[in-house]
Formats: structure tokens, sequence, C-alpha cells
């Protein structure tokens, strides 16, 4: 299912005349579901996911726990254990420009979900065109080596005219630009010598150390406290300005969202649920399920204190989900008779505003 | 910084070496009676006629007479000032000869056992783990409580007799017939090795069996790590991966463990060597604690005391060779 948006863009990547860089879609994904085969009975963690991310923007990726934001980053670099984790369907694609890799045809497609995930093809893609950096620093490095060890081992694994001598001033210097002091003496620390935001750095100094095209950053900043939270912010907006990279950005947290991202996707239960440029989103939320993450966080200019909203209830037992609409036991637009009756369809409301809620279109999922 | 620890280490062990030969020595003295009793006893019952000052003479031959505190200071004094262990009751013999033919031998079989457990363990462990409920999980699961759960000397004799049975064999001893008394030569080294995997097979059988079940569980809680998924985000091939991270991190309590896995070793062996006929020091120490033959035991417990704590001692440096996080917790 190609939304028209995209078939938009597609038509003008063809085209005579190219838009600038920054439009141009480098990763698309196409009606993704990835279900995890358990004794208790399928798990559709990611279940029917379009969305694709252009050259250089930020796509921010929201929603709860357990809402299938992870496993969607996973699947991407095929890193969803399996078994018990399968892409049941749907297509990642993979664009690359002429010359970005050894093929030769101007524009080349790579679907990750139908590459073997132990292969080389993907492992090739892996820490060199798309990268990722994880939300536990404390754990994301192995303990045994030093940093600058596991920073160059991506470098010399990816880059095979570096010799080992120039691996590790490459890897110096990678620890320099995301600001870690004494880089020099850094490179051969081992993790459990520096605090978590530094090991963050690090982690992002060697997820860049190949210069990707798309970095996915699973939930970067939640492990840290507020203040390194916003270095850690900060410097990964200069870095992409630096080098242009795409990064697809996970978290749950909408302050952080508004700060990173060019566009948004809402996600529940598997789903996307809303999907719009930040702006769009921030000041015309129209799915009941933004509107209640919105209603949800705290705001300093409020003229009176009123208690926060929360929304009712909790994210639904992956094995009971209620029937039509996954939102539908939680919403307070509840429509009986309309919500239960069926999964309602993402519909355009606005350019580029996609919205999966009876309360604007009646388009139902297929 | 690794050579002051390695110092610190050594230091720490001197005062653990005299109590150890403080605790072997009393443990010798601990049941009543003594050598001389026994000597009596047995020179009674084949008639000869031995009065009370004859028993009183012997005694203070020997020193027995004295108390426990001054027999200890005579023991170890000779023992570090002149190498001299005493002098064996049952063999009448230097009991330093004694643990020269046997102490080797025993050090040789326990060290190939232990790299036996260790090269057989390891791989399996890790080859369980990354591959959990395969049917070579369940195999070795299977043969490793078994190795658990079955008494080496059981299977000592097991093996003798299916070996006697089925192929005609005595796998007694060390050495064929014609090496048994040679003295030594590249032959007999050969022999050796023809005849040594044996009882290394069956003392090590128990080791291996918990190692291995140690390596598996140790392996399934790294690869659940989040620096194994990244390692994979890398793209590093999955066999690479695994040797560099997991696997490096989960060797960590198989070194430890040597430490405390020598002592399993020789007792174990101890056994095992008496039903296989080995000339180790196993079968010589419980003979010699039957008769009360106090220098011969004590010696022999504080020697192997002695190899076990080195052991430790190389174990524990190995240990933060192998881990960086121990070294700078441990020491500053």
């Amino acid at each position: 299912m190609t939304r028209e948006t995209m078939s938009g863009d597609q038509i003008l990547a063809a085209g005579e005349t190219r838009p600038a860089m920054t439009e141009e879609a480098l990763l698309e994904i196409n009606n993704l579901k990835t279900h995890f085969h358990l004794q208790e009975g399928i798990v559709r963690a990611v279940d029917g996911v379009t969305f694709s991310v252009r050259r250089g923007r930020t796509l921010g990726i929201i929603g709860e726990s357990g809402c299938g934001k992870s496993v969607t980053a996973h699947s991407i670099l095929r890193l969803v254990p399996s078994p018990p984790g399968n892409i049941v369907d749907g297509e990642i694609l993979l664009h690359r420009r002429d010359g970005e890799q050894s093929g030769s045809r101007l524009e080349e497609h790579t679907d990750l979900a139908g590459l073997d995930a132990r292969g080389a093809e993907i492992r090739a893609i892996r820490g060199g065109e798309i990268s990722m950096v994880f939300q536990e620093p404390m754990t994301s490095f192995g303990p045994m080596h030093t940093i600058g060890n596991q920073i160059m081992e991506s470098i010399l694994l990816h880059q095979a005219d570096v010799e080992r001598a120039e691996a590790r001033e490459l890897a110096i210097e990678n620890l320099r630009r995301v600001g870690i002091p004494r880089p020099a003496q850094i490179v051969d620390a081992y993790p459990h010598q520096l605090s978590g935001g530094m090991r963050q750095r690090a982690m992002i100094a060697m997820a860049l150390s190949c210069s990707p095209r798309l970095l996915i950053a699973d939930e970067p900043t939640t492990a840290l406290d507020v203040t390194i939270q916003a270095q850690i912010l900060e410097l990964m907006t200069a870095l992409q300005e630096e080098f242009g990279m795409a990064i697809i950005f996970i978290t749950h947290n909408l302050g952080v969202i508004a700060e990173v991202a060019d566009e948004v996707a809402v996600m529940y239960l598997g789903r996307i649920v809303e999907q719009a440029d930040v702006i769009e989103l921030f000041d015309n939320a129209q799915h009941p399920y933004t509107q209640g993450l919105l209603n949800s966080i705290p705001h300093i200019d409020d003229d009176k204190l009123h208690r926060l909203r929360a929304i009712e209830g909790v994210v639904p037992d992956p094995y009971q989900i209620p029937s039509g609409c996954a939102f539908s036991d939680r919403c307070p637009s509840f429509m009986p008779g309309t919500c239960d009756r069926a999964m309602p369809g993402l519909a355009e409301t606005a350019r580029g505003h996609l919205v999966r809620c009876f309360l604007f279109s009646d388009a139902e999922e297929s | 910084m690794l050579a002051q620890y390695i110092g610190r280490r050594i230091l720490l062990l001197l005062p653990l070496l005299l109590v150890v030969s403080v605790v072997s020595f009393v443990l010798i003295q601990l049941p009543p009676g003594d050598i001389l009793n026994m000597e009596v006893l047995r020179l009674r019952s084949a008639g000869t006629q031995i009065s009370e000052e004859q028993v009183e003479a012997l005694r203070q031959l020997y020193g027995l007479d004295k108390s426990l505190p001054e027999q200890y200071w005579l023991w170890i004094t000779n023992i570090l000032l002149e190498g001299n262990f005493g002098t064996s009751f049952t063999y009448v013999k230097p009991v330093s000869e004694i643990l020269a033919a046997r102490v080797p031998l025993t050090a040789v079989v326990s060290i190939l056992t232990a790299i036996f457990v260790w090269l057989m363990a390891v791989p399996i462990g890790v080859y369980s783990a990354t591959n959990q409920y395969s049917i070579f999980d369940y195999f070795w699961t299977f043969v490793s409580f078994i190795g658990i759960a079955t008494p080496g000397f059981l299977l000592a004799l097991v093996f003798l007799w299916i070996a006697f049975v089925q192929f005609g064999i005595s796998a007694i001893g060390l050495f064929s017939q014609e090496y048994e008394t040679a003295p030594w030569s590249w032959g007999k080294i050969v022999n050796l090795l023809q005849h040594i995997w044996v009882p290394i097979v069956i003392i090590g059988m128990a080791s291996t069996a918990g190692m291995m079940r140690t390596m598996r569980g140790m392996m399934l809680d790294e690869l659940n790590k989040q620096y194994v998924i990244t390692a994979r985000s890398k793209g590093l091939t999955e066999t690479r991966l695994l040797m560099k991270y997991p696997v490096r991190t989960s060797l960590n309590p198989t070194i430890s463990t040597i430490g405390w896995m020598l002592p399993g070793i020789i007792s174990g062996e101890a056994l095992v060597s008496m039903v296989l006929n080995i000339p180790t020091t196993g079968p010589v120490l419980l003979q010699a604690l039957l008769n009360q033959d106090m220098y011969l035991a004590g010696s022999i417990v504080f020697v192997l005391s002695v190899l076990t704590v080195i052991g430790t001692l190389l174990s524990d440096i190995l240990l933060v060779w192998l881990d960086p996080r121990i070294r700078y917790e441990g020491v500053s």
C-alpha cells in the first residue's frame, strides 16, 4: 500500500528536476509486519507499519512501552531474534544513489526484509550504511574491551583500506567529535570507567564512525539524566547538520521529539495511528491517543495549575487486543458500534497528515 | 599495576600457607593413638615380644612424647630449613622420596585433567547455549547430569569391566608392563600418554559436566545482553561476535573456579587412582591415614594444599588478565 504523499516523492525522484537532496526518500517501509510466535500465541508487535525516512531528515517515532517502536527499529537492521520473531510481511527498501554502493545502477533499492538476517549483505549495511544507538549506555559496550577497540572494530570492518594505526586515529577523532574530553586517553579506557553520558557519547561516536546515511536512535536519552539528555540531543542535531545523515529517533518523550524531529509517527500497539510534520502534530493533533499523550505532559506556561490528565487504562495485553480499533477500550471519544467493529484505516486529513481514526474518515483497514 | 597486584597476592599467600600447614598437622594428629600403637599391635600379633620400655624408647626416638606445638615446630622447621619431611613408618623411607616419586605424576594428572575439562566444557557449553533446546543441547544436558551424578570410582570400575569383558584389555596402571619399572625414556613417555587419557577422562567427568552447565548458563545470560546486540548491529559475523564478546565474558567463572576445581580433582583422583592402580599420591595418602603414618599423611596434605593455593593464585592472575573490570576495582 503506497500512500499518496510517498508516490508523489517517487515521481519527483525519478523525474528530471531533482528536488533538494533532503526531500528524497532514503528508507521506505511498506506494510511491515513483525510477529513473535510464542507458546502463548502470536504477538503482532509490528502490524502493518508504513513510513519513509528522507535523506538528512529526522523521523521521530513515539509511543508507550510495548507499542512496537523498538521492534520496528530492530526489524530494519534485521536484529529481531528469530525464533521467535519474524518479519511476516512487508518491505524495507533502502534506496541508494549511483556510487553509494558498488552496484552501478542509477538508483537501487535493497529490500532489507528479504535479506538473510545473518548474511553478508545485511552485515555490510549494519554499522556501515545504517547504524544504531541503543537505550542502555551502561550495557551497550562489551565490558572486556576498550572503547577504542570497539570503535576501531567498526571502522576496520567496513573500511577495508584503513590500517590499524589509522583506525585508532579515526576512533580518537570520532571521540573528539562527540565532545569527549581527552579522547586520546579515553580511547584506551574500559566502558566501566566512563559515566553513562560519556558512554552514550562514545556509542554515538561508534555509530557515526563509518559515516552512515541513516542513524537509528532507539531511546538514546531515556536512561540519562535531563542535563545530559539535552547535551546528547544537541550533539545529535549538530552532527546531523555536519554529516547530513537521516535519523530515526525513537522515544516515548514528547519533549524530546519536539526538539529533534522533522516528522513524527505516533505508534500504538504495532500500528501508526497518526503521522504528520512535527509542527502540524503539536498544533493540530487529531487522534485521541496523540491528544492524550500531549495532555499528559505538564506545561510551564499555564496560568493556573491543574491536574495532569493521564490516558485512561493501560496498554492491553498483547493476546487480548480489543476488536476493531486497538485504542477503542481507552478512547475518550469511543463510538459504540463503529470503533469496536473494524480497524480504521490511515486517512489523510491535511497534506502529509495521516490519522487512523473513524472520527476523521470512514476508511477501514483492508 | 599488575606486578603490584601479583606481589600483594603472593604476600597474602604466606600467612595462608602457615595456617594450611598447622591445619594439616593438627588434622593428622586428631585421631586417638599414633603410629606406634599400630606398629606395636602389628609386631605383637606377629608374635614379637616388645616391652613397654622399648615402646617408650621408640616414642622418644620419634619425638612422639613431645607436646603438639613442639612436634609441629620440629616438623615444619625440618621441612623449611632442610627439605626434610620426616620418615614414613609404613614405607620405612624418607617421606621426601615418596613425594618425589608421586607428586609430579599427581600434578601432571591434575593439570591435564583441568585442561581436558576446560577444552571439553567450554566449546560444548557455548554451542549448547547458542543452540538452546536443540538435540545437541539435550544430549549434552543428559550427559552432564549423568556425569555429575556418577562417582568417578564407579565410572572407573565400569570402564575396567567393559575394557576387560569386551576387548580383553586390562586397563590398569599408567604404563605397559615392559615400561613399568624401566627408566624414563621417549618410549616410556609415549606409553604414558597412551594410558593417561583413561584416568583423565574419568576424573574429569564430573568437573566437565559441571563446568559445561556453568558455561551454558553464563552464555545464555550474556547472549541477551545489550552489548551483543550492539556488536551485531555493527555488522560483525555471528561467530566473531560470539567469540569476542559473550564467550569472553562467560569464561570468567571457568577461570575463577580452577582454584577450587583442583582440590576436587585431587580427591576424586585418589579414589579413581585406587581403582585404576595409578601411582599418584591418592592411594598413598589413604594408606598413610589408615596407618596413622603422620609424617607421610601430613606432608602429602601439606604439599597438595600448597599446590592448590598456587593454582588459585594462577587462576586469580589469569582472571585479572582476562577481565579488565577486576584489576581496578580490586586493587586501587
